[in-house]
């Protein structure tokens, strides 16, 4: 789905970018592609909501996916004008292949807490609760972000967890402690606010020894720098950090 | 073993009923669609009748209002088909030896016994040979090796010499001959050869329904129905008893002899050889004989004759007579029988 | 090369045949061009690669035991019998062969998992199925099942009931009939069978990550391995891709092979 979604947006621009471009004197249409990490989506909905109201004429138009998948997508020339990373690895790896324009700044920032179905029935308290055997957790796979993360925390706390199952991503993570298949899971704090009454959290001192940033940044790619440094600028600012964390992320 | 059987089967049409004799073999006779076939299938089980039952010696193969149902491999009825069927991931010997092995024969007894049936069609040479390596003729007579091997109560053949070249039949048919001897089967077959040579009995279908039967010499020579007559070479003429002759409905009248008393006005039949019927193309005058206009429809070469077809009666001349009278379908011509030459017996 | 035209196909056919035929290959050959040819032979060699690819082969030949295990009866049911409501079976047995992967990983997550339609009748048996290996066999075998139906319900049609019939009145009892004739004669559509839900339970990844999780060694075979590979090691992701294409491409042969020296 995901893949379909970069496959037509790679499309849609080649018929409507090169007469946007012309009639951009007499009608300011403008439509800004940003790509997103997939735990900002909430957030950024509503931000990219927000900046159009603040700017007439002005349409965002997002692809949320995981980091390095947007990364990847970026490198093969999707026409993305603005890239918000989950962590500073794929940020860099971006800047690496020479696709940023700006400077990276860092917007926002998440930690880890504990999820369990509704109701905790493995009476999880403490990440220790987690290395039990008879406890099943789900984590992220240490290649994906969510799941460094949690390795730097159990490095940081000296302890080792046993999953049960390595997923390739929060939503996965999240799903399984969802469905009762497993009795917790390791991920973000947003995943836990966005997640409602469906989970329950469980918060413990060792994930501030592991914060994921947030960078975000222009491409070189982009149509209008202005209006993609407006963007940035509009997240980092007071307007898109308000958002963010009624959504639970911190600052960086 | 004897049989007995009445069935009918709805959807084919098909509604019989059947004695066989112990060590007596039957053929049946009939056109295309008649049935036949599906007699067999009915007494295989292979078919499941609507009505009737079948009785083997004391043995019940099915009866349909007494819920009685014995499944084809528990019946003891091998069913030999047209197309010989041998197994084709088996070697001859193997095939032969299949029936022995399902009832539980070892391995080695079981290919003793189907190297005997071999032998005894002629084909021990192939044993070792897979189907595919087999002609025609040999696959089938291995195919008969390998139901009479299985042992069973009642052989069954549906035209197993129909589908064999012609230069191979009369072999087949000897083979036939000798394990058909003492023997309860029956045999469907297109071929009177097969009725006469292999048969003590025969039954003739026609439309599902047996039309007539009886020892295969009566019904040859004295047939009752217009596929009887016409296997056995026979023009076969139905009316009323008038006189010493039989009328038709259309208006036709054959005289001939009888050597029964034939009570006037009862249903009666004509009967005479094609080789009795002469051909004119002016109506013969003065002459005692049944003179019958009729339009040719049709010459077949048979061996140094030909058979003129014209309407329901065949008249077999030689060839040059056909050159002479300019003979073709659609010529008008007398076609002439002396009484002497024709048969009249009660229907 | 030189072309027959046997039966007078339209010379304008090629051009979208061709087309056509380059769509699949050329994605094979950008694969192969991406390879690292220098570091191939440590990437797929690696420990989580030998354990995915090992994981792939144990869970995809139990899989296939299993398809036949419960395909060669169903597609006995589905080509030898005839009951109310057979074309409707057959279509739901079908089903998994259009479905997304995902969506039946859903539903074996509803159906085997802990709190699942049957979850509480296995957990009484003191069996864990989620997260277990058991899981990706049964994922894999819920996909690659039609494939042998499929495949050996054809062969089944084809083949005809002929000889059957033909051992019965030779006193063969059914289960001797379905062992000495009906098997030997159906064997090639019963291997090709074999070999094709082999392929798709080695290929297969969504039901997979859905309803198993992912765990090296337990739980991450060989396409789920490739997924999370290309997170952090792209030339791994590719070098194991090809893997899985070479895998792909002899069982196709294999299939070809036996297809051809059967019918």
């Amino acid at each position: 789905m995901r893949r379909l979604a970069a496959a037509l947006l790679l499309l849609v621009p080649l018929a409507g970018c090169s007469g946007g471009a012309r009639d951009q004197a007499d009608a300011p249409e403008k439509t800004l592609h940003v790509y997103a990490a997939a735990s900002l989506q909430n957030a950024f909905t509503e931000i990219g909501k927000r900046f159009e109201d603040a700017n007439d004429g002005v349409t965002v138009k997002f692809t949320f996916g995981g980091s390095s998948d947007l990364v990847a997508q970026i490198e093969q020339g999707a026409p993305a004008d603005v890239f918000a990373s989950a962590d500073t690895a794929n940020m860099d790896k971006a800047v690496k292949a020479r696709v940023i324009g700006g400077v990276p700044q860092n917007f926002a920032s998440n930690t880890l807490e504990i999820v369990t179905p509704p109701g905790n029935p493995a009476h999880i308290e403490s990440l220790r609760d987690l290395t039990g055997r008879s406890a099943k957790v789900v984590v992220c796979a240490p290649e994906v972000p969510c799941g460094a993360a949690a390795a730097r925390v159990e490095e940081a706390a000296g302890l080792r967890i046993k999953p049960v199952s390595e997923e390739q991503s929060v939503t996965d993570v999240l799903g399984k402690v969802i469905s009762g298949e497993a009795d917790a899971g390791l991920v973000y704090v947003t995943d836990v606010l966005g997640a409602g009454a469906k989970v329950h959290g469980v918060t413990f001192p060792e994930s501030r020894q592991a914060v994921n940033t947030y960078p975000i940044a222009s491409l070189r790619s982009t149509h209008d720098e202005t209006l993609a440094a407006g963007f940035t600028d509009y997240v980092v600012g007071p307007e898109g950090q308000s958002v963010l964390s009624t959504y639970g992320f911190q600052k960086p | 073993m004897s049989l007995h059987l009445e069935a009918t089967v709805a959807d084919r049409g098909v509604d019989v009923s059947l004695d066989i004799g112990a060590h007596k073999v039957v053929a049946i006779l009939g056109p295309n669609g008649a049935g036949k076939s599906t007699v067999l299938a009915a007494i295989a089980g292979v078919v499941r009748p609507d009505t009737g039952r079948a009785i083997l010696g004391d043995d019940v193969l099915f009866d349909v209002a007494a819920g009685t149902w014995q499944p084809a491999y528990a019946r003891g009825t091998a069913l030999l088909a047209q197309d010989p069927l041998l197994f084709p991931h088996l070697d001859a010997l193997d095939n032969v030896a299949f029936g022995p092995r399902s009832a539980g024969r070892t391995r080695a007894q079981s290919r003793a016994t189907a190297m005997t049936w071999l032998a005894e069609v002629d084909a021990a040479e192939l044993a070792g040979r897979r189907p595919s390596e087999l002609s025609g003729g040999q696959a089938q007579r291995i195919a008969v090796a390998r139901a009479l091997a299985a042992e069973p109560r009642l052989l069954l053949l549906d035209e197993p010499m129909a589908a064999l070249d012609i230069t191979v039949v009369p072999a087949m048919r000897q083979v036939l001959r000798r394990v058909l001897a003492d023997r309860t089967a029956v045999i469907v077959t297109h071929d009177v050869l097969d009725a006469l040579l292999l048969a003590d009995r025969v039954v003739v279908m026609e439309a599902g329904r047996i039309v007539e039967s009886g020892p295969t010499r009566d019904v040859l020579a004295r047939p009752r129905s217009a596929f009887g007559a016409n296997i056995a070479g026979l023009n076969l003429v139905r009316g009323r008893v008038e006189g010493g002759a039989v009328r038709t409905p259309e208006g036709l009248v054959v005289s001939g002899l009888s050597d029964e008393e034939l009570a006037p006005d009862a249903t009666a039949l004509a009967v005479f050889s094609p080789s009795a019927v002469s051909i004119f193309l002016q109506r013969p005058a003065g002459s005692p004989r049944n003179v019958i206009a009729a339009t040719v429809t049709e010459l077949e070469p048979r061996g140094a004759q030909v058979r003129v077809r014209a309407g329901a009666i065949s008249a077999d001349v030689t060839a040059p007579v056909v050159a002479e009278l300019d003979l073709a379908p659609g010529a008008g011509v007398f076609l002439a029988v002396k009484a002497s030459e024709v048969a009249i017996y009660g229907a | 090369m030189s072309l027959t035209r046997q039966s007078g196909v339209p010379r304008w056919v090629l051009v979208p045949a061709a087309l056509g035929a380059a769509f699949v290959v050329l994605p094979l050959v950008a694969l192969a061009t991406r390879v690292e040819w220098g570091s191939f032979f440590s990437l797929i060699t690696s420990d989580s690669s030998r354990a995915a690819l090992w994981l792939s082969l144990r869970t995809s030949a139990a899989s296939t035991l299993l398809c036949v295990v419960f395909g060669v009866p169903m597609a006995l049911v589905l080509a030898r019998t005839t009951f109310r409501g057979q074309s409707l079976l057959r279509s739901i047995v079908l089903l998994p062969l259009v479905l997304p992967p995902v969506v039946g990983g859903i539903a074996l997550l509803y159906t085997f998992g802990r709190k699942g339609l049957l979850g509480e009748t296995i957990d009484v048996l003191g069996l864990q199925i989620a997260f277990s290996t058991t899981a990706v066999v049964i994922a894999q075998t819920f996909v690659a099942l039609p494939f042998m139906v499929v495949s050996l319900e054809g062969t089944l049609r084809t083949a005809g009931e002929r000889y059957e019939v033909v051992a019965a009145t030779l006193g063969a009892r059914p289960t001797t009939v379905l062992r000495r004739v009906t098997l030997p004669l159906v064997l090639p559509g019963l291997a090709a069978g074999a070999v094709l839900s082999f392929a798709r339970a080695l290929g297969e990844f969504g039901a997979t990550i859905t309803f198993a999780g992912s765990l090296e060694g337990v739980t991450r075979t060989l396409p789920l391995e490739i997924y999370l590979q290309r997170e952090t090691d792209p030339d791994a992701a590719v070098a194991l891709s090809l893997v899985l294409v070479v895998v792909a491409v002899l069982v196709i042969g294999l299939v070809r092979g036996t297809r051809s020296t059967a019918l």
